[in-house]
């Protein structure tokens, strides 16, 4: 009897297996589709305005933002992408060693329950939605930035590196902490051997190691901070502006475009310059996340 | 018949060393004589890797590790407290089961020892008469001198380990602790490596643990034969190997034990 049963559910079971097997295949098919499809999306409704009255040299070279005005309409982007720029570059720099000393902190110099205590904090960190960023920024930051700087006001571009500072240092930290935690502890061992201390093993063997995990870890710290819209919309004071100081309002891409979005009219000029935005926002993560890509895989190589 | 003054090589005094709970040293008493080639043999597990990394104290990375007793290195009690082990393990070089050259380039692997003691800076001229030295000490110069800035894990098996000795020279360590150096190695690269502890025999103090009697009976002077944790038996390699004083020690040697 048992015979005859065996064949019949070893079929059943070659069932299963293609079924899963398809349903995983088109798991990962439907990934890269929906990354396709979603940057098709944005590009065809940027579309006729692309190729049609967009001045590049307007968009990329003017300050002047006047979509909305009666007379005389303005798609000069540059002030937007320099916020974005600005905002980032000083959350980066800020970020980056922040993250990077944390991570080799957690790895290597912290042990037992506090290196566990540790994790779970910067993971909690990384879990707070970026609303609530947003409220932090307006209402612990502005008033402190304030005081502190005698400043008129604290909605600016330090507030708002500040915020995305403090989202990226999780991610840096985690990631980072795990390109450390790969480098076999025979080098680790092989050094203290001759007489490295664990600083010494720290900066002149582990880092050059994990090189490449680092620089992935600050990419893609750099790619969450580009491509954050609601913290900074809240906390950067919303003034489409030239930043010449840290303590200058600014607005950046994403903000613009989640501001502005709602209220212009399907199709109109407007309307396709903010997907046009929303493409090379696209465009900028996408190389940042392209990077940190080959980063990672370089270390998958050594 | 060992000078039981000598205090020029390692001494150790009823060392013990446990593993948390687990005892895997248990009162080993050993004079290691300078400039010579002691081998330390015994079945596997029985506590020979863990002797070698107390001479250079390499064992309190592990934690739960507790070592009794005195060890004296050169004069000194190692384990005295105020002992300055970056000193102690500039003077104690150690080479590893598996070679493990650091992911840097050979010159860089070379000169490690140097940057990491901030020994005098060193020119360009001279860091590379560093490397060379080193690097002819282990004969690898005719290999590498054209690749000091490949990567040192690019490196043959054979080349790695000898590289692995070759960065421990310009620190002129006095002892050298070897733990199964050819272990990962294939016959003709063990007999270079065997050449090459021949040549370095006089100039260091050398400790080798090895799995492999025949190998212990070419390179070393002298020869300790480990067991559970215990030394057993400590002589001239000849002696030790032709008439063994202790039973347990003629079992193993007739290959009874793993
Ligand atoms: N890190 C460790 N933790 C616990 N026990 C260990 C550790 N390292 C070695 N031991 C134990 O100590 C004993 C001696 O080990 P070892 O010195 O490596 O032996 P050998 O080198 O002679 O093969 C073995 O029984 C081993 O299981
Ligand atoms: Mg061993």
């Amino acid at each position: 009897m048992t015979t005859k049963r065996r064949p019949q559910r070893s079929r059943l079971s070659r069932w299963g297996e293609f079924a899963i097997e398809m349903l995983i295949r088109a798991c990962g098919i439907s990934a890269v589709v929906f990354v396709f499809g979603i940057f098709f999306f944005v590009i065809r409704e940027g579309w006729p305005f692309l190729v049609g009255d967009l001045n590049l040299g307007e968009f990329f070279g003017s300050t002047q933002w006047y979509p909305d005005s009666m007379s005389n309409k303005r798609y000069g982007a540059l002030a937007l992408i320099a916020g974005t720029v600005s905002v980032t570059g000083l959350a980066m720099l800020i970020a980056v060693p922040l993250g990077l000393g944390a991570a080799v902190y957690v790895s290597e110099f912290s042990h037992g329950r506090q290196k566990e205590a540790l994790k779970v904090v910067i993971e909690l960190l990384a879990a707070i939605p970026s609303v609530v960023w947003g409220f932090i920024g307006l209402v612990v930051l502005n008033p402190l930035i304030i005081d502190l700087f005698d400043v008129p006001v604290g909605l600016n571009v330090l507030n708002g590196a500040l915020l995305l500072a403090l989202m990226g240092v999780p991610i840096i930290v985690s990631i980072g902490e795990d390109a450390l935690k790969a480098v076999p502890d025979s080098y680790r061992e092989a050094a203290e051997a001759m007489g490295a201390t664990r600083w010494q093993v720290t900066w002149r063997v582990l880092v050059p190691a994990a090189r490449n995990g680092l620089l992935a870890a600050v990419l893609l710290g750099v790619g969450r901070a580009v491509g954050e819209t609601m913290a900074v919309l809240m906390a950067t004071g919303h003034a489409v502006n030239l930043p010449t100081s840290v303590f200058d309002s600014v607005r950046t891409m994403t903000a613009t475009v989640a501001a502005e979005l709602g209220e212009a009219a399907r199709g109109s000029d407007h309307y396709c310059v903010l997907f046009v935005l929303g493409a090379l926002l696209f465009a900028i993560s996408f190389v940042v996340n392209l990077t940190a890509d080959l980063a990672i895989r370089g270390v998958r190589r050594r | 018949m060992t000078e039981a003054t000598d205090t020029k090589g390692i001494r150790t005094r009823d060392l013990c060393l446990w593993y948390t709970k687990f005892q895997a040293l248990i009162n080993v008493t050993a004079t290691i004589r300078p400039g010579l080639v002691t081998g330390l043999i015994g079945p596997s597990g029985c506590g020979k890797t863990t002797l070698l990394r107390c001479f250079n104290r390499i064992n309190e990375r592990i934690p739960g590790v507790r070592t009794e007793g005195t060890i004296e290195i050169l004069g000194h009690d190692i384990y005295a407290p105020g002992t300055d082990l970056i000193e102690l393990r500039r003077g104690v070089g150690m080479v590893f089961q598996r070679p493990n050259p650091l992911p840097l380039s050979v010159a860089e692997n070379v000169l490690f020892g140097i940057k990491v003691h901030r020994c005098e800076r060193l020119g360009r001229q001279e860091e590379h008469d560093v490397i060379e030295k080193a690097l002819r000490e282990v004969s690898l110069w005719a290999d590498l001198k054209d690749r000091l800035h490949a990567s040192a894990t690019s490196l043959s098996l054979e080349q790695q380990q000898k590289l692995c000795i070759a960065r421990l020279l310009p620190l002129k360590p006095r002892l050298l602790l070897m733990d199964e150096p050819c272990s990962a190695l294939d016959p003709a690269a063990t007999q270079r490596i065997e050449e090459l502890i021949r040549e370095l025999r006089g100039t260091y103090t050398i400790l080798i643990v090895t799995h492999n009697m025949a190998q212990a009976r070419r390179i070393s002077d002298e020869c300790m034969f480990m067991l559970l944790g215990e030394l057993v038996e400590h002589r001239r390699t000849e002696d030790l190997f032709l008439n063994p004083a202790d039973e347990r020690t003629a079992r193993y040697i007739e290959g009874r034990y793993g």
